[in-house]
């Protein structure tokens, strides 16, 4: 199949409209005859859903969750990026989507990129006219402000709960159809297969996670929400559900996966503290602000900090390496995430991590809070304060911008890090991979679409802060529910999907026949054993840094340990109940396939791009020493897979980058 | 650590349960206490034994999936937490700990510590929103200022995630925290105003069939609400059912 990503023509600021003015419209009364199905309810999932209820489609919607208002864009903190300019700095649709474009180290696809800082302003209007309360200022309007890596003011928020604010907001929109019957909401029900007639997505297969019943349910098109896949390293900070299933399935019946290897590392995480740990916690990278981020020079130093010999605070400032202040001079603290995750790792891998596992690297505010205490005492009027008076208004000065985040850190660790350096490592955050769509956001199986962090068009190999939440609504609000109507259009005469054809009867056996086969196993290891096997290959050689050796072993191992798998699981409990460890077999079944092609994926790319580091691809000689090597020859495009009927034999299709608003440049931070 | 645990165990939703008596050994104090459970049905499938279900999600305090009656508290010992967030040095060795799902009659049982909130979601449907269709042409955000005191205050009552631990807490199993603060939240904002009246009298009619209890002020459901969504939104919402009660004209 040729990969067409049906890229409208004409001038890049006049694509969407043109295409929206040009694209097939489905009449009101036929609207009502159709059926769309929904999978997932995070920020795209819920205003899709909601949207297309509005327009009078009927829509069903499915989450694994006991609600919709679970999903976990729910937990996404900073904001939400949108190019209303009401700071008057300059920004504008085409600043935002130039910022985007260069944050993802040019691997995103242009069109999209430009829609998406089209629609971003009618996403904030949206909301606000729903309710949602973002933060205002004294005169009433709209508070910004500003996040990594750019040089305007856009970013709108609700403290520290941008993404609980606006999940609400569609989640209440969502209500509004339920209540009217226009959207039937199936909650505590997965997905587990898509059903194709005629070679379109007709419906799915899904489980009662309450009862267990395997259900079939018809539409005439099917959207694909459900969230990234950063849970196959294990640890990771999405939620404990969030999984790669829906996409794995409809990947594996003709959906190519795109970029499987672009993750996102975060590097401002609280510590791994010990095996029982089951998730990370992200604090918002805005620590970087005023933390100065440090490891001891010398590894005698770093054995009597873990041995608890020696306090951080009373190493010597000489005794210090501030590594990223003596690596990057110009950017120092805030150099992009993924620079800033890299070097953290290469200071832990060489021996100086600072806690019992290794993995930590010290973010001290000792600097910060004695430089706003000291402003403090002047603007008090005290003469000659001592340093104790300036660490106490300093403190304060520090817990009005930061106390949440310290408070959390405390609940968590333990320790005071007003007195003591907090520890921080890198965590899997996002993933920017996903399903391959094209312009319209359909999959490479006709009818069936990805939207949100599940498709892979608008971050590229990186993705900026407070950009998420702008896709995932942009997705949901502004983009499929034209799109979907254009290839609705040849529908209206179609008529109801019915469910008792060979097509739903093979899909349902299958299903069937696979969770009897996790039953029937009866091994001996459990299914989180297999997951933690998993997640340790992926982080070891799969994750910062990856080199060619080292991916090949990953794929070797993560095929051994899926065929372990299948030999010696253990799920206990029956078919027709609750059973959560049967909901986890599946999903980590799914996730020991996604591995090996993620490895895959990693190994064929040999460059340096945003959060894929190849250790074979990086600079030589001069002021760039030892940094990421793009190679925009030989890797500006997309990589997507066709499964095949094994990972490790998925076939690559490419589809070539183009950009013609936008010249490639080499990110330096130095 | 090492601990006594009793568990509520329950098949489904029409067994009869029991607590059930569990011994685990070796526990971190620095694991949260939903690792500690994580480590109690690995312990348990190891056994070729059923392990307990409980609902658990973004494991961060902010989903409001978890939920858990510990030592007769709804989110456990600590103030303005959920259980994900509640760690196990706040227990002592060789305690016994009882854990027990939340329990009303409108959250009936599903099995072990899993039980059914979709009654809130039902009081959600009967008003819980501003009636705005997505449109491409809405009028821009600033167009309509509202005073920061008032933004706040309705971002206050927003951030509520629905867990129910005010349900699980009240003596009379009243809901009136929960819908008071999605009732606050519109009656503080101009987008909300339109539907005010039609909205209380629907939430608190559909809470009313759902069979939760009514309020007497005890104030628990404040103690124990991991988010503090404050009394003052009960006081808020009874306001606003009064008036629209007395000057509806349906």
């Amino acid at each position: 199949m040729s990969l067409d990503a049906k890229i409208p023509e004409g001038p890049l600021k006049d694509k969407w409209t043109n295409h929206k003015n040009h694209i097939n419209v489905v009449n009101p009364a036929n609207k009502r005859h159709i059926d769309i199905i929904v999978v997932g309810t995070g920020l795209a999932g819920g205003a899709a859903a909601a949207s297309l209820a509005e327009m009078g489609y009927n829509v069903k919607a499915f989450c694994y969750q006991d609600s919709p208002r679970r999903a976990h864009s729910i937990a996404a903190q900073g904001g939400i990026n949108a190019a209303k300019n009401y700071q008057n700095d300059g920004d504008s649709t085409y600043r935002l989507f130039y910022d985007t474009v260069k944050g993802g180290d040019y691997r995103s696809r242009e069109a999209n990129v430009y829609r998406l800082a089209e629609v971003s302003a009618n996403i904030i209007d949206q909301c606000v006219a729903q309710g949602v309360p973002f933060a205002r200022d004294y005169g009433g309007l709209l508070d910004n402000r500003s996040f990594g890596g750019v040089l305007v003011s856009r970013t709108f928020y609700a403290k520290g709960q941008t993404g609980q604010q606006l999940l609400l907001g569609a989640y209440s929109a969502m209500n509004r159809q339920i209540a009217q019957g226009k959207i039937a909401m199936y909650n505590r029900h997965e997905m587990l297969d898509v059903v194709l007639v005629g070679g379109k997505a007709r419906g799915i297969i899904a489980r009662d996670l309450v009862t267990g019943e395997i259900e079939r349910h018809s539409a005439h098109a099917v959207i694909v929400a459900t969230g990234g896949y950063g849970n196959v390293f294990f640890l990771s900070t999405n939620a404990m559900g969030s999984n790669v299933t829906a996409s794995w399935k409809i990947h594996k019946k003709g959906a190519y996966f795109a970029n499987p290897c672009y993750t996102q590392i975060h590097p401002t995480c609280i510590p791994r503290s010990g095996d029982h740990q089951s998730k990370l916690t992200l604090m918002s990278e805005s620590l970087r602000n005023d933390g100065r981020i440090w490891v001891p020079k010398k590894l005698e130093d770093v054995k009597a900090i873990r041995e608890g010999k020696l306090k951080p605070k009373e190493l010597k400032e000489e005794d210090r390496d501030y590594y990223l202040e003596r690596r990057y001079p110009a950017f120092g603290n805030l150099v992009p995430r993924d620079v800033a995750s890299r070097a953290a790792k290469e200071r832990c891998d060489a021996g100086f991590g600072v806690n019992a596992t290794g993995e930590a690297v010290y973010l001290d505010f000792a600097s910060a809070i004695m430089r706003y205490g000291t402003t403090e005492a002047h603007i008090q009027g005290l003469h000659n304060p001592t340093q104790d008076q300036i660490r106490e208004l300093g403190e304060k000065a520090v817990e009005n911008k930061y106390g949440n985040l310290f408070q959390m850190y405390e609940k968590i660790v333990d320790q005071n890090p007003y007195k003591t350096p907090m520890m921080i490592y890198p965590a899997v955050h996002y993933t920017m991979g996903g399903i391959w769509v094209d312009y319209n956001l359909m999959t490479t199986i006709p009818g069936c679409y990805a939207a949100g962090e599940a498709n892979f068009s608008d971050h590229g190999a990186n993705r900026l802060g407070a950009s998420a939440l702008m896709q995932g609504l942009a997705d949901g609000y502004f983009v499929l529910p034209y799109t979907v109507g254009d290839y609705l259009a040849n529908d209206i005469r179609t008529g109801k999907i019915p469910t008792n054809s060979p097509e739903f009867d093979a899909a349902e056996k299958e299903v069937k026949d696979r969770l009897e086969r996790f039953i029937n196993i009866k091994g001996t290891k459990s299914v989180d054993h297999f997951h933690k096997e998993l997640g340790k290959v992926m982080w070891d050689n799969v994750g910062m840094a990856r080199n060619a050796e080292g991916l090949k072993e990953a794929m070797a191992k993560i095929k051994q340990i899926r065929e372990e798998f299948w030999k010696d699981v253990r799920v206990p409990g029956g078919l027709n109940e609750m059973n959560p460890e049967l909901e986890k077999a599946g999903r980590v079944a799914d996730f020991l396939e996604l591995g090996e092609l993620f490895a895959k994926d990693a190994l064929d790319r040999n460059e340096s791009c945003g959060g894929h580091f190849r250790e074979e691809s990086v600079e030589i000689g001069g002021e760039q020493e030892g940094e990421a090597k793009r190679d925009d020859a030989n890797f500006a495009f997309v990589s997507a897979w066709e499964w095949t009927g094994n990972p490790s034999e998925a076939k690559l299709h490419k589809e070539n980058l183009v950009f013609h608003d936008i010249e490639l440049k080499q990110r330096s931070y130095k | 650590m090492n601990l006594t645990l009793k568990v509520w165990r329950q098949k489904d939703g029409k067994a009869k349960g029991e607590l059930v008596t569990y011994q685990i050994k070796d526990v971190s104090p620095d694991s949260s206490f939903l690792e500690m459970l994580d480590m109690l049905n690995e312990n348990l499938v190891n056994e070729g034994k059923d392990p307990a279900a409980f609902d658990h999600d973004c494991r961060e305090g902010i989903c409001g999936m978890c939920s858990l009656y510990i030592n007769g508290e709804a989110h456990g010992p600590g103030r303005l937490i959920t259980t994900c967030q509640l760690h196990m040095r706040s227990f002592k060795d060789g305690e016994t700990i009882y854990i027990e799902p939340f329990r009303a009659a409108a959250f009936p049982v599903i099995k072990d510590l899993v039980v059914d909130r979709s009654a809130f979601d039902r009081i959600q449907q009967a008003g819980g929103y501003v009636s705005v269709n997505t449109s491409g042409n809405t009028q821009d955000a600033n167009s309509l200022p509202i005073p920061k005191d008032d933004a706040d205050k309705a971002f206050d009552a927003a951030t509520c995630i629905g867990c129910g631990a005010c349900v699980a807490t009240c003596k009379n199993s009243s809901a009136m925290l929960f819908v008071a603060a999605k009732v606050s939240q519109f009656a503080l904002l101009p987008q909300g105003k339109v539907e005010a009246k039609r909205r209380v009298l629907n939430m608190v009619k559909q809470m009313d069939e759902e069979g939760f209890g009514n309020c007497t002020n005890t104030g628990a459901c404040e103690v124990e609400c991991p988010k503090g969504i404050s009394l003052e939104n009960i006081a808020r919402m009874n306001r606003e059912y009064f008036s629209a009660a007395i000057t509806s004209e349906e």
